[in-house]
């Protein structure tokens, strides 16, 4: 009860931080729902043939939101975590009585919470600006992929903040490592266009499959509950070794 | 007497084959401001940060309120505040936020309001940490450290970087810890800093304390020679004095400079100036000075011109 008190109240400032960060606020709230716009106007209207026709703009529903939670959690964390390990705040917060796991727990919170808002809002834009259909029938599976993918990415970001070095280096490794992937994993450029094999290995690797879950659920053909079991298994199995790492590598304290 | 709040003994501290602290033995007592002095790379970090739980010790006892920092308790960092030598606060936090947060931590915190008082950031509370003044910042860091109501604080290099108005402030809030019964070590390059806040000071160079004693005694300093000193004009015959001993003469551009060594100052001077006024000979320039704790730090530290 006490510990959920500290992770609450922890979680209050995480979220004052954020929306008071001007970087934060763009590259993570708003840039996606600029590239909604972006992918939208120009790819929208048309259908993709090896989707069973599936509507463009339908399709970048999902797309967007996978950018999005993948923002929020991964690349939002290796790059603030790591900036405030260099800056000597996690260090600080250790020398006090505030247990470690609480701290990130608060930071976790708060990237789910803001994943969250930014599905929330996606699809609320999908829906009243390009008419796409809230997938309210696949909504235990919305969730579902919500809450394993973004508990896998938070535990992806956490383990990058080991392998970055420097303040200096924490954007270059972060976007090196997730703007190729989103790429490859057809959420910039519909899948149609990307190559078999390019997909077959994206499909092995974390965003692909977290895409294709939320995928199937915006996807109108896609009959029963819609979970994707095993593509989620892909994302939950990366998310195991992030957590691993980032258990056996985590530093608290700044280089030097 | 209680017991003291820090005990060290054969501390020693070894970074591969350099060894950073090589054997301290030290004590602090309760409500005392104990000041660790040195140059860069002399081991006050390395020594304070394992008093803080942060470092592991290679060799050596340590207890810090009764607790071995190597396995620190909760209960136990509820009772220590810490001052990090880098500035470190959440831009984007007002003052009021950034010690709410911190507050939030303790079981039995100080009052935000008290804290923003003791460290004379009143009328800055709803101002964001990332825009107050460097001296402003490093109060706020020093607030964060007392908000838990800490028995012991350590304030590492507090004032680097201050210019003189804002170290004087610093120096006033320092010193108002003292009436709050904490105990407090700090470590510092400056001396004047040591002279102003401290009880006790300790001198480490290279992993070694080399002196130990309050500011007034430092180094043996009550015993060493104050110095006399007068200038006289070109010309002038060099001064004999009956009953003094021989004066140091420096050639100067504008007239000799002479210096005298006394341990008994009052009376030197009074046959000094008896001296001069019945010869009608004029001393420019006279000065008294015991010798600083700045002579003493260099000479101790080695790195002075003796």
């Amino acid at each position: 009860m006490n510990s959920l008190r500290l992770i609450l109240h922890e979680f209050r400032f995480d979220q004052k931080v954020f929306w008071r960060n001007p970087s934060s606020v763009f590259f993570t709230a708003l840039l996606p729902v600029i590239f909604l716009v972006i992918f939208a106007t120009i790819f929208g209207g048309s259908e993709i043939e090896t989707l069973g026709n599936l509507d463009t703009t339908t399709y970048y529903i999902p797309a967007i939101i996978t950018l999005a939670v993948v923002s929020a959690t991964f690349v939002s964390l290796a790059m603030n975590v790591t900036i405030a390990r260099e800056a000597g705040l996690l260090k600080r917060v250790r020398g006090t009585p505030l247990p470690a796991w609480v701290f990130i727990a608060g930071l976790v919170g708060n990237a789910f919470v803001i994943s969250l808002i930014m599905l929330a809002a996606i699809t609320v834009i999908g829906a009243v600006i390009y008419g796409v259909a809230v997938p309210w029938s696949h909504l235990p599976a919305v969730i579902v992929t919500l809450l394993i993918g973004a508990a896998s990415f938070c535990c992806l970001g956490l383990a990058l903040c080991a392998a970055i070095p420097t303040r200096e280096a924490a954007s270059a490794i972060t976007n090196l490592i997730s703007l190729p992937l989103y790429f490859l994993s057809g959420v910039f450029i519909p899948e149609s266009e990307i190559p078999d094999g390019v997909l077959t290995v994206a499909g092995v690797l974390p965003v692909r499959p977290f895409f294709q879950s939320f995928l199937s659920s915006w996807d109108p053909a896609t009959t029963g509950p819609g979970i994707e079991w095993g593509h989620l298994a892909v994302v939950a199995a990366w998310g195991l070794f992030g957590l691993l790492a980032a258990i056996r590598w985590f530093r608290w304290t700044p280089r030097g | 007497m209680a017991s003291p709040v820090i005990t060290i003994e054969g501390l020693r501290k070894s970074y591969g084959e350099k060894e950073a602290v090589r054997g301290i033995d030290l004590e602090v007592q309760a409500r005392e401001i104990f000041a660790v002095l040195g140059p860069n790379g002399a081991g006050k970090t390395t020594t304070i940060e394992i008093l803080e739980g942060y470092r592991e010790r290679s060799a050596g006892r340590v207890e810090v309120l009764g607790v071995d920092p190597e396995s620190p308790t909760r209960l136990w960092r509820e009772r220590i505040g810490i001052v990090p030598q880098i500035t470190t606060l959440q831009p984007y936090l007002t003052v009021r936020e950034s010690l709410d947060l911190y507050a939030g931590y303790y079981a039995a915190p100080r009052s935000v309001s008290e804290v923003v008082g003791l460290v004379g950031l009143e009328g800055q509370e709803g101002m964001r940490a990332g825009k107050l003044s460097g001296g402003q910042q490093r109060r706020l860091d020093v607030g964060i450290a007392l908000v838990g109501d800490p028995d012991l604080l350590f304030l590492d290099e507090p004032t680097t970087g201050f210019d003189p108005s804002a170290r004087r402030q610093a120096w006033d809030m320092v010193a108002g810890l003292r009436d709050l019964g904490k105990t407090v070590v700090l470590t510092t390059h400056y001396m004047d800093e040591a002279q102003a806040l401290a009880d006790r000071v300790a001198i480490i160079r290279g992993g070694r304390i080399v002196a130990l004693d309050t500011p007034q005694e430092l180094g043996g300093r009550e015993n060493l020679p104050t110095h006399i000193t007068f200038r006289m004009s070109s010309g002038d015959p060099d001064p004999v004095v009956p009953g003094l001993g021989a004066f140091v003469r420096t050639d100067e551009p504008d007239g000799p400079r002479f210096v005298l060594e006394s341990t008994d100052p009052v009376a030197d001077l009074s046959r000094l100036t008896g001296w001069a006024l019945a010869e009608g000979r004029e001393l420019r320039e006279l000065e008294v000075r015991r010798p600083s704790l700045e002579e003493i730090y260099l000479e101790v530290t080695g790195e002075g011109p003796a």
